[in-house]
């Protein structure tokens, strides 16, 4: 791990958001993570994100689960309650937290073995119950704290650092979530923050489950010569797709986008994504057009990124279906909640 | 020869044997309910199969004027509908009882013995002669065959009708055709044969102020009232009840008229693991939420569990016990769970427990359990079992006092937060052992980390000795301090005797009927009923105070037992166990004869003169 204390005391001069807060104040606890380590580009990408959306702290609630990855919620946003449960098992807590309280903003980190391989049940269950929750995947292929076993997204002839060819086929998180019927799917890279992180603020603001699979490359285990999901490359066989430029609620859209190759889709809050294509054959909207495009490129070693799916004509969101009172479960005062003595004398007339 | 059975008014069993699927079950239960109307106490068994449709089920009513509780483990009367069931139906009838079948159809060897009366209706034709229908048949020969039992028992014909009226009030077409299949059977008895019994039912006055009502439909009552929002849960044998009744209770009186909007959530889970994580994660974000299952479901939510404990989560378990290991048999009732619920999960956990004895104290214990498991902020467990959760059991009205607000323990409100210096998780501010928390959506300043990784007191990731040990040190000082917030065990007697029982849940009947036998027989105990672990100092001074304590539960391996030697002062020679793990709920008798075998084996204080 990198150790150098951050300065107490922030720079006067440093930009600040619409809450007057920079973007320090959205950052969390010192990474214990390696050096280089792709997973504290994607807290980095987080924190602009959220200090980018004028979020406040107390609003987001951050999920994860165990493992390197699992461990970054306590990276970004100190001000935010954090759950750090147990292995493959954070869908269920943000499900039973999102129960409780409609009202807040829900982002999942998790990790290729804490959702793949243990929690694969729960994460497949999150998304048909389609939590409102950003979910991120930091992807890189192998286990790191328990040091450098294969995951189940690792790739076919994908060799590990101590020589191992994997030769399981990979779970693709993506597609996974295209077949369950996600209305959020996307895919970004670590060391893309200029893609990810509109990504992770149309993901927040998207109304039901949004997920991202970000490859993340572990520096420690997977990142040497015969691996696919180090940074070589994944930058070698990274292929965007579409774009996605996020608009805030209440901002003019101030760039030119040249018709035909841009799809404005306003989100549940107001604010809009535009979809620029920059293959002009692939559409977003399209689920099982975009299914076989993500496979085709698969196959040929290619990962395409950008927001490869959204619908928000959807209403299949959890508190929708349910139909949930709009005020947070959690805060309904005891008085509504209760039907009293009355009730209950008339109900024992049932029971005689 | 029959054996003769002397007259005995309101005091004897019925044991209806029939297929299940088939619909019988409303005819039993109309038999059941009209005689709690005739003001006789009863209790109502059913034992079941796994299994949808075809397969034996049975459904015993104990017509009790002392009003006792328990099973009676005999039958006087036995309405066999199940020719698969025939024979071992004809054994299982006492000595001098009747024995009511079909007799459409010629009655097989296998149904002689000589010591019963055998009496015969032709249930079949009078049904098919008169209805339409083979589902409508079937149906209406249970309604038949009520109505003969009726005649025969005496069952007031204008209460059974009284309730015929309540269930098909608003379709008359059903009503007439249930009332006439009532009179068939009735009709019959009355024209053919001798009637009533010397065992038949007579008005009483002792089911006023009383009703009945199964432990599952009474604990999601409960839930209700406790106010609680989220319901989270994976379907399983014999918990299924509890969600669907707070979901019911939550229709009728959790939606706004206006809106449809609905002030609560259940969520079917993909397994109990999720289930119980999405109890936690609607606890730790200040929702009241529970999970209702069974050992099997016990046994996924380990992991969890112990997470509840370390982080301090509040989170309510209904566990409606059933026979185990493994899949076990899932339709019948035992209390094996107690040991994996008080030590539930890896490393050292152990965790609360509340031991309901009948229905009306599922609502009520529903309601405390919130209490408790948001005072101590841990996971609580309510255990009930199969024969307190899905049998209909007699209780008092259940009452509610409107004064009552939920006990919401220590969190921090935003003004609270806001005269705080810093806010610490797990700081032991009031040297209590209970620490602050706070909710998601608060204030920034109440944010924490919540982990189940080493953790100090001020919530942030520890390896070092001394700092995870203060933690845990303070845990289990907030678990000895626990019984403070727990209700209290119930003594019965007068507390002098030498002799004591020890016992929990719905051992309850049973010993108390046990407890008037012995009573008649000079025997002399004290019964202590233990509601919750950790267990009350009132236990240990009772354990202290008696010589030859039984203890008695629904276990093989003596499990509330093992629970007192490991958590009392008590000589484990001190202890003898009446175990009863059969399924079937249990009856006075194991309790009587357990307790005179070993009483008579036991050394007298004054010595014998030997013969010489």
């Amino acid at each position: 791990m990198s150790y150098i204390n951050k300065p107490k005391v922030a720079h006067p001069s440093l930009p600040t958001n619409t809450l007057g807060m920079t973007r320090r104040q959205y950052e969390g606890s010192m990474s214990t993570l390696c050096a280089g380590c792709g997973h504290d580009s994607v807290t980095a990408a987080i924190i602009e994100a959220c200090w980018g959306l004028s979020m406040r702290p107390e609003q987001l609630v951050k999920l994860s689960g165990i493992g390197c990855s699992s461990k970054t919620t306590a990276y970004f946003v100190s001000g935010s309650h954090g759950f750090n449960s147990v292995h493959g098992r954070m869908p269920s807590i943000a499900s039973g937290a999102n129960a409780a309280n409609r009202r807040l903003t829900y982002v999942g980190v998790s990790g290729d073995g804490d959702s793949l391989s243990i929690g694969i049940g729960q994460l497949v269950h999150a998304i048909r119950r389609n939590v409102n929750m950003l979910y991120l995947i930091e992807n890189n292929g192998v286990y790191g704290l328990t040091k450098g076993q294969f995951s189940a997204s690792a790739d076919i002839g994908t060799k590990a650092k101590r020589g191992d060819v994997n030769s399981s086929p990979p779970i693709d998180p993506v597609l996974l979530a295209l077949t369950l019927g996600a209305t959020f799917v996307a895919r970004s890279f670590s060391g893309d923050k200029a893609q990810l992180v509109p990504l992770i603020q149309a993901g927040l603001r998207h109304n039901g489950f949004a997920l991202i699979d970000v490859l993340s490359p572990c520096v420690t285990f997977n990142d040497h010569e015969g691996s696919t999901k180090s940074y070589t490359f994944t930058r070698e066989h990274y292929h965007p797709a579409v774009e996605a430029d996020f608009v805030p609620r209440a901002e003019e859209i101030a760039v030119d986008y040249a018709a035909g190759e841009s799809i404005p889709v306003s989100l549940h809050d107001g604010s809009r994504v535009i979809l620029r294509k920059l293959d002009p054959t692939y559409d977003p909207t399209d689920r099982s057009a975009a299914y076989s495009y993500i496979e085709t490129k698969l196959k040929k070693n290619e990962y395409v990124t950008g927001l490869i799916h959204i619908d928000e004509t959807d209403s299949t969101e959890f508190h929708n279906l349910n139909r949930t009172a709009q005020a947070p479960l959690n805060g309904i005062p005891y008085e509504k909640l209760s039907p009293g003595s009355a009730a209950l004398d008339k109900l024992m007339a049932r029971y005689r | 020869m029959p054996g003769v059975i002397a007259n005995r008014v309101n005091d004897f069993v019925v044991k209806f044997a029939n297929v299940n699927g088939t619909g019988s079950a409303s005819a039993n239960s109309l038999v059941m309910k009209a005689i709690f109307r005739m003001g006789v106490p009863v209790t109502g068994k059913n034992y079941f199969p796994s299994n949808i449709q075809g397969l034996p089920t049975w459904y015993e009513i104990r017509v009790t004027r002392d009003a006792y509780a328990a099973r009676a483990a005999l039958v006087d009367i036995m309405v066999a509908m199940n020719a698969e069931t025939y024979s071992r139906d004809v054994r299982e009838l006492s000595s001098g009882g009747y024995l009511i079948y079909d007799s459409t159809w010629p009655r097989s060897s296998v149904l002689q013995r000589g010591d019963i009366t055998v009496i015969g209706v032709p249930l079949a034709k009078l049904v098919n002669e008169n209805f339409d229908g083979v589902r409508n048949r079937i149906l209406l020969k249970n309604i038949a065959y009520a109505g003969v039992l009726a005649a025969l028992i005496d069952v007031d014909l204008e209460v059974i009708s009284g309730l015929l009226t309540e269930s098909y009030g608003k379709k008359p077409k059903l009503l007439d055709s249930n009332t006439k299949a009532l009179r068939l059977g009735y009709d019959y008895v009355k024209t053919n044969l001798t009637s009533p019994l010397p065992l038949r039912v007579e008005h009483m006055d002792k089911t006023r102020g009383h009703i009945m009502i199964d432990g599952n439909t009474a604990a999601g009552l409960g839930c209700v009232y406790a106010g609680a929002t989220v319901g989270a849960w994976y379907p399983i044998t014999p918990s299924t009840s509890l969600m669907d009744a707070f979901k019911g209770f939550c229709e009728r009186y959790r939606v706004d008229p206006q809106t449809g909007e609905r002030n609560f959530a259940v969520l079917q889970a993909e397994d109990e693991l999720a289930a119980v994580g999405m109890v936690l994660g609607a606890s730790w974000n200040g929702a009241r939420a529970f999970t209702p299952t069974s050992g099997p479901g016990v046994s996924l939510m380990n992991e969890f569990v112990g997470l509840g404990y370390y982080a301090e989560v509040p989170c309510v378990i209904f566990d409606v016990q059933r026979v185990g290991p493994s899949t076990g048999m899932p339709t019948r009732t035992q209390q094996s769970d107690i040991m994996l619920c008080a030590y539930a999960s890896h490393g050292d956990t152990r965790h609360v427990l509340l031991f309901p004895a009948n229905p009306e104290e599922c609502f009520y214990m529903a309601v405390q359990a919130f209490d408790v498991a948001e005072r101590l902020q841990t996971p609580v467990f309510v255990l009930s079992d199969l024969d307190i959760g899905m049998n209909d059991w007699m209780c008092p009205d259940l009452k509610w006092d409107d004064a009552y607000r939920p006990d919401r323990g220590k969190i921090l409100s935003q003004e609270e937060l806001a005269g705080l210096e810093k806010f610490y998780r797990y700081v032991d501010r009031d040297d209590d052992a209970i620490t602050y928390r706070t909710l998601p959506g608060t204030s920034s300043k109440g944010a924490y980390f919540t982990r189940g990784s080493g953790h100090n007191q001020y919530g942030a990731y520890t390896e070092d000795s001394a700092e995870y040990q203060f933690v845990l040190d303070r845990l289990k000082r907030k678990f000895a301090n626990a019984p403070k917030y727990l209700p209290k065990p119930v003594l019965v007697g007068k507390g002098g005797s030498d002799v004591g029982i020890v016992s929990l849940g719905s051992c309850d009947g049973a010993i108390r009927e046990a407890l008037d036998i012995l009573g008649r027989q000079k025997i002399d105990a004290d019964y202590l009923r233990v509601k919750a672990f950790p267990f009350n100092g009132d236990v240990e001074t009772f354990l202290k105070s008696h010589s030859t304590i039984f203890v008695v539960e629904q276990n093989r391996d003596a499990q509330l037992k093992s629970l007192l030697t490991l958590e009392t002062a008590v000589e484990k020679s001190k202890l003898h166990s009446i175990l009863s793990y059969s399924g079937f709920p249990m009856s006075a008798d194991p309790i009587v004869n357990g307790i005179r075998a070993k009483l008579a084996e036991a050394p007298r204080l004054t010595a014998v003169p030997r013969k010489v």
